[in-house]
């Protein structure tokens, strides 16, 4: 059947079982947007920016593990993209972007709307293509989804010049992919993983090590029941919150910059690191060359350049986190002497009550972190919760109770400010069922707020928890302890009416300067079922603590004192 | 960590804007390039790239493993024992002593190729080291103009 390239793109998105496609359209991309209003079968959500459509693509992928599907026009419907691009990007998030293109006998003579996409997209992009031929876009489109969500996920770009979505021809999806060039590998090497093995069995001080990647590869339950099998002890990256579960005894805490003491004193004194896809990132190293002195490291990753990259490993196995650590319970589950780690676990559990993660909280104002711990108690594992860049992600990602993967969804590679909401927006349309909470910062939010009409438009319910402190916390927190106090540019004292500003686009808004009042706005926020922004006057100079101040050892960590 | 100096060859799909992805991918992450050739491979659909750069271990290992990462790349040659050749052109003026020029070129496995009005034009083919000395005794004839071809290497 003869059928438009615009056609196509509709057939193969149908094909590959998206439901939700986000976008925004525009010249270039309008033969597409011509046959997404000629069908039924996908929905289509129409975001007020192109940032937050990649955004909301990226949180639906976060939340459902499945492809994220945005759309986008030429030009600047591209480069407002390209944010969404890297974050996703960042964080190895499986995502198909289509934009348009200007027609193929204008390209490189500076046409209305026309930019280098796939120059622009190289570097935060998995791959990408320009579509140069109406004959080779079933393959580009088959290849995007596939690259898209194999190997280690990432965003994949597909740029299609507007006559090549005119014109007419054969369509034919292909059903596999021949991609030579192209072989990810997701079983480990079983005399590597041998070896590791025979690693951990002899280990004193052996700590679980656990990034995004667990997350990706949907490994939590292999991971939970490796740690239970061999009682050792983990640690948690910024992404991998959720993995092991807040009520998990053998999970020691978030380690890196703002990681607890107990984690990254685990993670200094360890004999033995077993890295389950996670990345050895600055904020989480600091100082590379006091970075865990005592330590073999056995690193698994499905990424071949994360392994070596930044430390050296003892035991390197390229391979599925998944895959891999469940040949490691078969291999381990009758070697292992739980008990030989249990003077490790006590040292742990000391240095854990010895500086717990902890604040000081207050009669007079709400404290940042009593929010997180509210929200907790109140909606726990319910809720999804998203979050911006800054202090209130740090906060959330220590005091929120996470009990599942894919409850946690942030910005942690490229720390994107503005990502929040649309994000949460995604997860929504994935997951109608679970109360969404967005928490963010007055800095943040005001970075994609037009998507307050797209949640109103679509009666998406979101909340946004507005930790308000009229600054730019993070910043902020940064002048003053390294800065002398300097604030340059960090008050925001300057505000809007959040409550006047959700109302006027449709949402509710609750302003809230104690505690009982935040109970009762959260309450009617959540029975009120409209997009919501929840603004809670918080205290101005609460910092995040611990903190290892930037290129310090990790090991070094200024510290909330419990007297005060 | 010390610098050491590594040919790698790539193999890479003959396709639209790989060139700029190896490329960019050495400007983004802060590698050098010394030299860079590339040409199809015949009755393929494959190109070779020789590409000569330099970087203490680590990065080496980072440049192979990220260059394997590269959706069309097929496969990465970190050279050990290799066959190593570079070509260099080189005009002079027709004034110039062209039979020394020529007896010099046929100690680089080189000759005179081309002779005009002007000037004549000779050429060199040998290891980089060797070219660079042909490069260097070639300098006192006055040359007008030297185009180097960069590096191509085989597995051995």
């Amino acid at each position: 059947m003869k059928m438009s390239g615009a056609q196509m793109v509709c057939e193969a998105i149908i094909a590959e079982g998206v439901k939700t496609v986000f976008g925004y359209p525009g010249g270039a991309i309008m033969n597409v947007y011509d046959e997404i209003y000629k069908q039924n079968t996908f929905r289509h959500i129409l975001t007020r920016h192109e940032q937050a459509a990649v955004h909301a693509a990226d949180g639906y992928a976060r939340a459902t593990g499945e492809v994220g599907v945005a759309m986008v026009t030429s030009g600047p419907g591209f480069t407002n993209a390209v944010t969404g691009l890297a974050t996703a990007y960042m964080d190895s998030i499986p995502l198909v972007v289509i934009s348009g293109q200007v027609p193929l006998s204008l390209i490189g003579t500076d046409g209305f709307q026309e930019i280098d996409a796939v120059g622009i997209s190289r570097p935060c992009t998995k791959h990408n293509y320009l579509v140069r031929s109406l004959e080779e876009l079933p393959r580009i489109l088959k290849e995007a989804f596939y690259i898209a969500r194999s190997g280690r996920p990432g965003p994949v770009l597909v740029d299609i010049p507007k006559d090549i979505t005119g014109e007419l021809g054969e369509f034919i999806y292909p059903e596999t992919v021949d991609l030579p060039t192209y072989k990810p590998r997701y079983k480990g090497n079983d005399r590597q993983i041998k070896k590791a093995v025979d690693a951990i069995v002899n280990a004193k001080k052996p700590l679980l090590y656990i990034g995004g990647g667990a997350v990706l590869s949907n490994a939590y339950e292999a991971v939970r029941e490796l740690a239970e099998i061999t009682q050792i002890p983990a640690v948690e990256t910024l992404m991998a919150r959720g993995i092991m579960g807040a009520k998990n005894p053998l999970l020691i805490g978030m380690l890196g910059m703002h990681g607890s003491y107990a984690s990254n004193m685990a993670m200094s004194e360890t004999d033995l690191i077993i890295s389950l896809g996670a990345r050895f990132d600055d904020r989480v190293t600091g100082k590379l060359s006091e970075f865990a002195r005592y330590a073999d490291i056995i690193h698994i990753d499905i990424d071949p350049a994360n392994i070596g990259k930044l430390v050296d490993v003892d035991y390197p196995i390229v391979g599925d986190v998944k895959i891999v650590v469940e040949k490691m319970i078969e291999m381990i589950r009758d070697k292992v002497d739980p008990d030989r780690y249990q003077v490790w676990r006590d040292i742990l559990k000391r240095y854990d009550e010895l500086h717990p993660l902890m604040y000081h909280d207050s009669e007079e104002t709400i404290k940042p972190q009593w929010v997180i711990e509210r929200i907790g108690e109140l909606v726990g594992e319910e809720a999804i919760i998203t979050s911006d860049v800054g202090q209130h992600q740090m906060w959330a990602a220590q005091f929120y109770p996470f009990d599942r993967p894919r409850q946690w969804i942030n910005s942690g590679g490229l720390g994107t400010m503005g990502f929040g909401f649309p994000a949460a927006l995604g997860a929504k349309m994935g997951h109608p069922e679970k109360v969404v909470i967005n928490i963010t910062g007055d800095g943040s939010i005001l970075m994609n707020v037009q998507e307050l009409v797209t949640a109103a438009e679509y009666n998406l319910p979101v909340i946004n928890v507005i930790l308000n402190n009229h600054f730019l916390g993070m910043v902020r927190q940064w002048q003053t302890f390294f800065y002398d106090k300097r604030y340059s540019e960090t008050d925001l004292s300057f505000q809007p009416d959040w409550k006047l500003l959700a109302e006027a686009c449709g949402g509710a808004g609750y302003d809230v300067t104690t505690k009982e009042e935040f109970d009762q706005a959260l309450k009617s926020a959540i029975d009120g079922k409209k997009v919501t922004f929840l603004n809670v006057a918080v205290d101005r100079f609460e910092n995040v603590l611990p903190m290892v101040p930037a290129g310090g050892a990790l090991y070094n960590m200024l510290l909330e004192h419990k007297e005060k | 960590m010390d610098k050491v100096r590594r040919v790698i060859s790539v193999i890479v799909a003959n396709e639209a804007q790989v060139l700029a992805r190896v490329s960019g991918l050495f400007a983004g992450r802060g590698y050098n390039i010394d030299s860079l050739t590339v040409a199809p491979i015949p009755d393929t659909d494959l190109s070779h790239m020789t590409i000569v750069t330099q970087g203490n271990q680590r990065v080496i290992e980072q440049i192979v493993k990220q260059l394997h990462k590269l959706i069309p790349t097929f496969k990465v040659i970190e050279h050990e024992q290799m066959v190593e050749k570079e070509m260099v052109l080189i005009k002079f003026p027709i004034e110039g002593p062209i039979a020394d020029i020529q007896a010099l070129c046929q100690a680089y496995n080189g000759g005179i190729v081309n002779v005009g009005t002007e000037m004549f034009i000779a050429m060199a083919a040998d290891e980089s080291m060797r070219i660079a000395h042909f490069i260097e005794a070639a300098k006192r004839y006055q040359p007008l103009e030297i185009v180097r071809s960069g590096v191509v290497a085989m597995e051995r």
